[in-house]
């Protein structure tokens, strides 16, 4: 497949669609966004994924139009839309509560946006019935809010603020009052959606699972500061920072000081009468310089007696097994007392567990399959 | 039979307060004025046969030929609906703010609607008299302040009994149209902005027809006891003004023609009848809505 990777960040000529610069969003005392750099292209499915409270919804409005910038601006198609009210932005926002109107039919409040403008009643009617399609809802489209499920009310929801053609959709939350079945169809849903409309989604979330699904760029924010913003890949495989490694799924930490032994090669002396732990790194880590090993649990290795050819192995005893069905966890408490989590696949059924608690084991992995962290 | 029971506990309620006395009223609206004690015949004690024999709908048919009473019908009529619109435009500003107020605010603005209640009905329209009589407050102030030359006649016009009346039931319309507003999620109002709506614009399209069942709730309750009123006239409207109230007090206690007044409390019971089944029914469908 020759087809071209659609990555218009890595391009220096293309112009982004959302640019922030250097924005500050203050409440009273509270610093909600910190001197926030971001660019956000065309067409992209960008995710802000964050804790409760890191200031990703506060951005989102602040794009809607519903709070104003304290410092530095905000660029739309190249226009700084800080004096732009929310009802002549070309930006739409789907709600977290979906904020239908409860007293319009699904229908009007398709049309709701759209009868705001001066379209001829023919045009309306075939936009909505358009936007119906789009979301399968038109045998519901005489029906009030309340009478319709949840997972339908959603759907309304983004067929509505997708009415206008907006430039920019904005989904706040979009997946959360559904349950977990359901939220991993319309995850698929939505991406179907984002790619036939050609629109730029900015989605807020929590859910780590659903913004590496769904998105294109994933921005990891904590505390009004982004943290890294990359693609799902390498937000997982390449974090910068040892919190972006903590709060994206499940990880390793050792605390060491580091040795370079020349290309590329680090010794990561970690505990007393330890072997040092080999890694490999692109970052520069000097001697001496305190460092932390991020290793996926996937990525260890869990074994009864030492591997031939490994770069790392370190015995242990079994602490704990947790078993989630496809996969198991094991807990290896290492003699100075760090917890390694090892994880396999159940791939077979009905196997007996070679381990089980107390056992010693060694764990192992290669090389190049942590990452070493400055901070 | 347990359910018998608990059905029978609300009816009889409803015919001992409700039937029983329009009952009694009914049969004193048919019969004659009579120079005696209770002041009408027939009484039950005059035998059964003599008793029906006697009633008839003499009082009624007087009723329809003085336009007296028709005029004070109709007036009636038009000083309550003004009055439920001017009561509407004050209460709805003020349900408003208190729900667009800070959450910590709320209950003492719920406190200062609900305090006027705290002191006897009477005494505050006595003392809207004072406020509103030439040589009142009001007067005072406005001839101190320079904004007029000589004393305004409020008091005994109609002006004073829609002031009366706006007054005394702008908490029955604020309360219930507070609590549809408190209801109303304010990511609507976002949402209809973000749609491309203005601020009025969203007012108009989402605030109101949401807070639409309040608004009717509101009306009725300010309404249904403004037709029947009283007190406010005939304390604040003088002599020009004509209610129905004020006619029935009149015809009970001044010209003691118990049929004739019975006659008047049937006819406006009827004519109240129609807003309160257009009430009940606008409760139970918000009662369905709801479920």
């Amino acid at each position: 497949m020759a087809e071209t990777v659609f990555a218009p960040w890595d391009d220096p000529n293309e112009k982004p669609l959302i640019r922030f610069q250097n924005v500050t969003k203050r409440f009273g005392e509270f610093v909600a966004i910190d001197d926030l750099t971001l660019d956000i292209f065309e067409r992209e499915f960008f995710a802000l994924l964050g804790p409760s409270g890191c200031g990703k919804t506060t951005m989102m409005r602040m794009l809607a139009g519903f709070e104003t910038v304290s410092e530095g601006s905000i660029e739309l198609a190249g226009q700084d839309i800080a004096a732009v009210p929310p009802n002549k932005r070309a930006v739409n926002m789907m709600f977290q509560s979906y904020a239908l109107f409860p007293h319009l039919s699904v229908y009007e409040n398709i049309a709701f946006g759209l009868r705001r403008g001066n379209m001829p009643k023919h045009d309306l009617d075939a936009r909505v019935t358009e936007m119906l399609k789009l979301t399968r809802l038109e045998k519901f489209a005489r029906r009030k809010p309340h009478q319709i499920s949840g997972g339908q009310r959603q759907r309304v929801a983004l067929a509505r603020s997708l009415a206008k053609a907006p430039k920019l959709l904005l989904l706040d939350e979009p997946l959360g009052a559904l349950d977990a079945k359901l939220r991993q169809a319309t995850q698929f849903e939505l991406m179907d959606i984002q790619e036939k409309t050609g629109t730029t989604f900015v989605i807020v979330t929590h859910d780590q699972e659903e913004a590496m699904t769904v998105a294109s760029r994933v921005a990891v924010m904590d505390e009004g500061r982004v943290m890294q913003v990359a693609t799902p890949e390498r937000i997982y495989e390449a974090p910068e920072s040892v919190y972006v490694a903590d709060f994206i799924g499940d990880v390793n930490i050792v605390a060491g000081q580091s040795t370079p032994m020349g290309e590329d090669r680090y010794h990561i002396s970690w505990a007393e009468g330890q072997q040092p732990l080999v890694a490999a790194s692109d970052r520069p880590f000097t001697d001496g310089q305190s460092c932390h090993l991020a290793v996926r649990p996937e990525k260890i290795a869990i074994s009864a007696e030492r591997p031939a050819d490994v770069d790392n192995a370190v015995q242990g005893k079994v602490l704990d097994i947790a078993y989630l069905g496809n996969l198991s966890t094991y807990y290896v408490e290492l003699p100075g007392g760090q917890i390694i989590k090892s994880q396999t696949a159940n791939t077979r059924r009905i196997s007996r567990r070679t381990f089980t608690w107390e056992d010693t084991v060694w764990v192992s992995w290669t090389a190049t399959a942590g990452v070493l962290l400055a901070q | 039979m347990q359910r018998f029971v608990l059905i029978a506990i609300p009816y009889a309620w409803l015919l001992a307060l409700f039937l029983i006395p329009f009952v009694i009223v009914f049969k004193i609206s048919l019969s004659d004025i009579a120079l005696a004690i209770p002041p009408y015949t027939p009484t039950l004690g005059d035998g059964v046969g003599p008793f029906f024999s006697a009633l008839d709908f003499e009082n009624f048919a007087f009723l329809a030929s003085d336009d007296l009473y028709w005029k004070a019908y109709i007036s009636s009529l038009r000083i309550a609906a003004i009055s439920t619109i001017l009561t509407l435009l004050v209460g709805y500003p003020i349900a408003y703010a208190m729900a667009r107020a800070p959450e910590e605010w709320r209950p003492t603005l719920m406190m200062l609607v609900i305090l006027p209640f705290w002191t006897s009905f009477l005494i505050r329209v006595y003392a809207w008299m004072g406020i509103l009589s030439q040589e009142g407050f009001l007067n005072q102030f406005l001839l101190w302040a320079g904004l007029i030359d000589a004393p305004l006649t409020i008091l005994n016009t109609t002006t004073a009994v829609y002031i009366g009346i706006v007054y005394t039931y702008v908490p029955f319309m604020i309360l219930p149209i507070f609590a549809a507003l408190d209801r109303l999620d304010g990511s609507l109002i976002e949402a209809a902005e973000d749609l491309g709506c203005s601020r009025l614009q969203a007012f108009w399209l989402v605030t109101i027809p949401l807070s639409k069942n309040g608004i009717i709730a509101g009306s009725f309750l300010v309404f249904i006891p403004a037709l029947g009123e009283f007190v406010i006239p005939s304390l604040l409207g003088g002599s020009g003004t004509l209610m129905i109230g004020k006619v029935l007090w009149e015809e009970f206690f001044n010209n003691r023609d118990w049929p004739v007044a019975s006659a008047v409390a049937v006819i406006l019971l009827l004519i109240l009848i129609i807003p309160i089944v257009l009430f009940q029914r606008n409760q139970q469908r918000q009662a369905e809505e709801e479920a």
